[in-house]
């Protein structure tokens, strides 16, 4: 076998923090050869990333490269990236021009008062010393190798004119612009829709062949690993727990760890089976009809006509008493806005909303007064995606959780703080973390304190907007699991908002699906995720990557075509 | 652009008509008018009144017409005439006056404007760049101090230091035997001897506020994913911070150029008055102690239109400088 393009030997770095110094990564090996495609994976804080920089010695500040050696044989020559200072032009030369890096967020990795155009061409003329006008020639070729319409055009334009998808292709243009040896693509996709995240995988895998490439795909989603890796490092706690080839690790895994994030991964790949039957009622808790939402429209100044958005077109559907109802669909199809416009945080353009109360009388949401609002807000709650941006980091977990209780004014004093108790308890967490802060918590643990906030008020609904997303794979399984048990034990209906369709079957009955405002289909979750019967649908649901190499769905993927102006 | 630059034009109009209202309603919020303060002034003076002349001064200013008659023909002066009315306190045209004042002030505002840059800037990313350095301390003790120092405290200790160190005259902007003498380079010369000390201490607490400002945003700005981007490319590191970050924490030093002229005119009148200035704000406040109705307004007048264009052309270089602002 042909040399390794790039060899890692016994990397370490640490992280000299103000009270300790955190040993980030230890003694990690790994190679990559021309062609084949590494993953590594790990869950959030493993280290991954900060080992993936280090090897275009990009580590930010409080990170210290401590030991090991970080080969690079390219041009006919070796050279040990390791011993070199890290602003020294020799590493500079390597930046860029042998190693290409993109990244997770498409929205914020490129400059936003460049061009496009500019930015590409920075990279060109700085390592191939062409003049301008060859470096945008070169530019264009390759906006439009990376599937960008209209590449002259849009070379002058700003990111903020670009989808997530385009800056992401954008992106792999800049990396790819004087073909590196070494592709290093760190969650690439994490930030995208399953199609966009298809289709940019697609077009990693296309240039790779092309070029020879050696690509470090670093990702915490084992079914991205099955569908593009060849070979598979998983890391934890700054340590690589187990290699091998894609196939040894998904169907013969050594190590305890990689065993478990399978299994994690793998249980969400089918309906949960503590799922209890929901029982279909003739009177439903819950109707929405033609429910509309119209943004912008209004006349501009000087009489110009603004454009007019229908965030939500025309939706209506049903939620009974128990069960769990999925809402998919791309970011930008309106699954968010409805459940707003369920509860009415934003004002409804038309349609209605109907509740039907404890005492079965229904009323309609929509001509609620503001105090018989709240009283429908005492039932109807929301769990919100961001466990981290969610909880005011100056209130105790006390005082969060006892807020809506406090706000009711029904309890008092002691009552509030056993009743917070028992919500602690309820959500898996010790009654005596109620004086701390939530920034000792990690993000699991915060989102159980969500729920433990949103279940304070005896709810019969709740609105869970992505709530798992932000988390890792284990611990969303977890959260998924707990709120499936509190569901037994409460009487209680979830309307579960997501983009991961993996996370909606293994939770829901019934499913929803939105695409641009409009609701494409719904029905039975296995229906919807098996056999649907509308192409978008299908082409959503065959975008999902498979978390089995020998089965790779994504590469045979239906490609819905009124899609293809979306990125 | 040019539609963007059109609609602020436009929206000014209202605004202006607003702040000639406000203004003019201003001057005549205290009680009694530019006679009533002439009289009693005449009165310490021991000076023999006749009521029958104070009647007819008030018919001759328009001074016994209602408010919004006295508006309406000042406004119509102004603009048909260019006639800003006349001055009481210095029996001549108010154009007179404040245009001499005018071309000082906005020289003095501009060179300080001028400083803080120059200053703040390097400074600034120097602070940013090298956070919790040795050095950074060091320009925030210095920065920390320029905040907390009164402007005319500082004139005065410059002007004791130049006047004992130097033997320099200080105060005003020329010295005594120059400012009648026509122009020329000795003339020029004494001028930049005199403008370092106002240009100095009206600078210092901007160049600190702006140092603060500029560390803070940059801070932020450094830490995004596109500056990673740009180290990725494999771009010297002088050229990474001064390209992208730099670029993007730059936008309150665009937007100072709004607030500069208010700034200059109502925050420094005393040190204008310590240094003896020959500025607006001095000649404001004495416009309003006398009553000098026309005066007062006028300035006041002048001020927002100044703020007006300020806040124009740094609207205008934001929008050059942020493709964001300008699509939107």
């Amino acid at each position: 076998m042909e040399k390794p393009v790039l060899s890692v030997e016994n990397l370490s770095l640490d992280f000299h923090l103000r009270t300790h110094i955190l040993h980030a990564v230890r003694d990690v090996s790994f190679d990559l050869h021309r062609g084949r495609t590494l993953a590594l994976v790990g869950e959030s804080g493993s280290g991954k990333s900060v080992t993936a920089r280090s090897l275009m010695r990009i580590v930010d500040k409080p990170g210290v490269m401590v030991g090991g050696r970080i080969i690079l044989r390219t041009q006919g020559r070796e050279v040990d990236l390791a011993q070199l200072a890290s602003n020294s032009p020799e590493v500079r030369a390597v930046r860029g021009a042998r190693i290409g890096l993109i990244f997770q967020e498409p929205m914020s990795s490129l400059s936003p008062v460049h061009t496009i155009g500019s930015q590409i061409d920075e990279v060109i003329r700085l390592h191939s010393g062409m003049d301008k006008r060859a470096a945008r020639a070169r530019t264009v070729e390759l906006l439009g190798q990376v599937e960008i319409p209209n590449p002259a055009e849009m070379a002058d334009r700003y990111t903020f004119e670009f989808s997530g998808g385009m800056r992401q292709r954008a992106m792999i243009a800049m990396a790819l612009a004087v073909n590196p040896d070494i592709l290093i693509a760190d969650e690439p996709t994490t930030a995208l829709d399953v199609t966009t995240q298809a289709e940019i995988l697609d077009l990693i895998k296309r240039l790779q062949t092309e070029r020879g490439m050696a690509v470090l795909l670093i990702t915490h989603d084992m079914g991205v690993v099955a569908e593009v890796a060849d070979d598979v490092a998983v890391m934890r706690f700054g340590r690589i727990v187990e290699t091998g080839t894609v196939d040894a690790i998904f169907h013969a895994p050594q190590h305890a760890y990689t065993q478990r994030l399978l299994a994690s991964t793998l249980k969400l790949e089918q309906p949960a089976d503590a799922r209890a039957e929901a029982v279909i009622t003739p009177q439903p808790l819950l109707t929405v009809k033609g429910l509309t939402k119209v943004y912008g429209g209004a006349k501009g100044f000087l009489g110009t006509k603004k454009f007019a958005l229908k965030a939500v077109d025309d939706v209506s559907l049903v939620l009974h008493a128990g069960e769990n109802l999925g809402v998919v669909g791309e970011s930008g199809s309106g699954k968010t806005t409805l459940g707003r416009l369920i509860l009415r945080i934003v004002e409804p353009t038309t349609g209605q909303v109907l509740y039907r109360q404890k005492d079965g009388t229904e009323i309609d949401v929509t001509a609620l007064s503001k105090s018989d609002l709240r009283k429908f807000h005492a039932d109807v709650r929301l769990i919100f995606q961001d466990p981290f941006a969610s909880l005011n980091p100056r209130m105790t977990i006390r005082q969060i959780i006892g807020d809506p209780l406090v706000v009711e004014g029904k309890l008092k004093g002691k009552e509030i703080e056993e009743k917070v108790a028992e919500l602690l308890r309820l959500v898996g967490l010790s009654p005596d973390v109620m004086e701390r802060y939530p920034h000792a918590f990690s993000g699991g643990q915060r989102q159980r304190i969500g729920i433990a906030r949103a279940l304070a008020l005896d709810p019969r609904i709740i609105i869970a907007d992505e709530a798992t997303s932000a988390l890792d794979v284990s611990i969303r399984s977890q959260i998924l699991d707990l709120l499936l048990e509190i569901q037994s034990r409460l009487d209680l209906s979830f309307i579960f908002i997501s983009h991961d369709i993996s996370v909606v079957r293994y939770f829901c009955d019934r499913v929803a699906v939105m695409h641009r405002g409009k609701l494409v289909e719904i029905g039975p979750a296995e229906t919807i995720c098996t056999s649907p019967s509308e192409d978008y649908t299908r082409a959503l649901i065959s975008a999902v990557p498979n978390p089995d190499p020998r089965n790779k769905r994504m590469l045979h993927r239906t490609r819905f075509s009124a899609l293809s102006t979306s990125t | 652009m040019l539609n963007y630059i059109l609609k602020r034009l436009v929206y000014m109009i209202p605004t202006l008509i607003g702040m000639s209202i406000i203004s003019f309603a201003i001057i005549q919020l205290p009680p009694g008018d530019y006679l009533t303060s002439l009289l009693s002034t005449l009165a310490d003076g021991g000076a023999p009144i006749d009521p029958a002349t104070v009647e007819r001064l008030r018919s001759q200013y328009g001074l016994d017409q209602p408010i919004w008659i006295q508006y309406g023909k000042w406004m119509l002066g102004i603009l048909t005439r260019g006639d800003f009315g006349f001055s009481f306190e210095w029996n001549q045209p108010v154009s007179e006056v404040i245009w001499s004042r005018m071309g000082s002030t906005l020289a003095i505002s501009f060179a300080a404007l001028l400083l803080v840059w120059a200053v703040s800037l390097p400074i600034g990313i120097y602070s940013a760049v090298r956070r919790n350095s040795i050095g950074d301390h060091v320009f925030t003790f210095f920065g920390f101090i320029g905040l907390a120092v009164p402007n005319f405290i500082l004139a005065l200790t410059l002007m004791y230091v130049s006047f004992r160190v130097f033997g320099q005259s200080v105060g005003g902007l020329f010295s005594p035997e120059y400012v009648d003498a026509p122009w020329s380079l000795e003339k020029l010369w004494d001028l930049i001897l005199h403008l370092w000390i106002p240009i100095l201490v009206i600078g210092m607490s901007g160049t600190a506020a702006m140092i603060r400002i500029l560390r803070a945003n940059l801070t932020d700005e450094l830490s995004k994913p596109y500056v990673t981007t740009a180290r990725a490319k494999g771009l010297p590191e002088y050229k990474v911070i001064v390209k992208y970050p730099v670029r993007i924490a730059l936008n309150p030093f665009v937007s100072a150029i709004g607030w500069v002229l208010p700034e200059l005119v109502s925050g420094v009148t005393i040190t204008a008055i310590v240094l003896n200035l020959p500025t607006a704000g001095p000649l404001l406040l004495r416009a309003l102690v006398a009553q000098d109705m026309y005066l007062a307004g006028s300035f006041i007048l002048l001020l927002s239109v100044l703020t007006l264009v300020g806040m124009l052309v740094s609207d205008i270089l934001l929008a050059l400088l942020d493709p964001r602002i300008r699509y939107n």
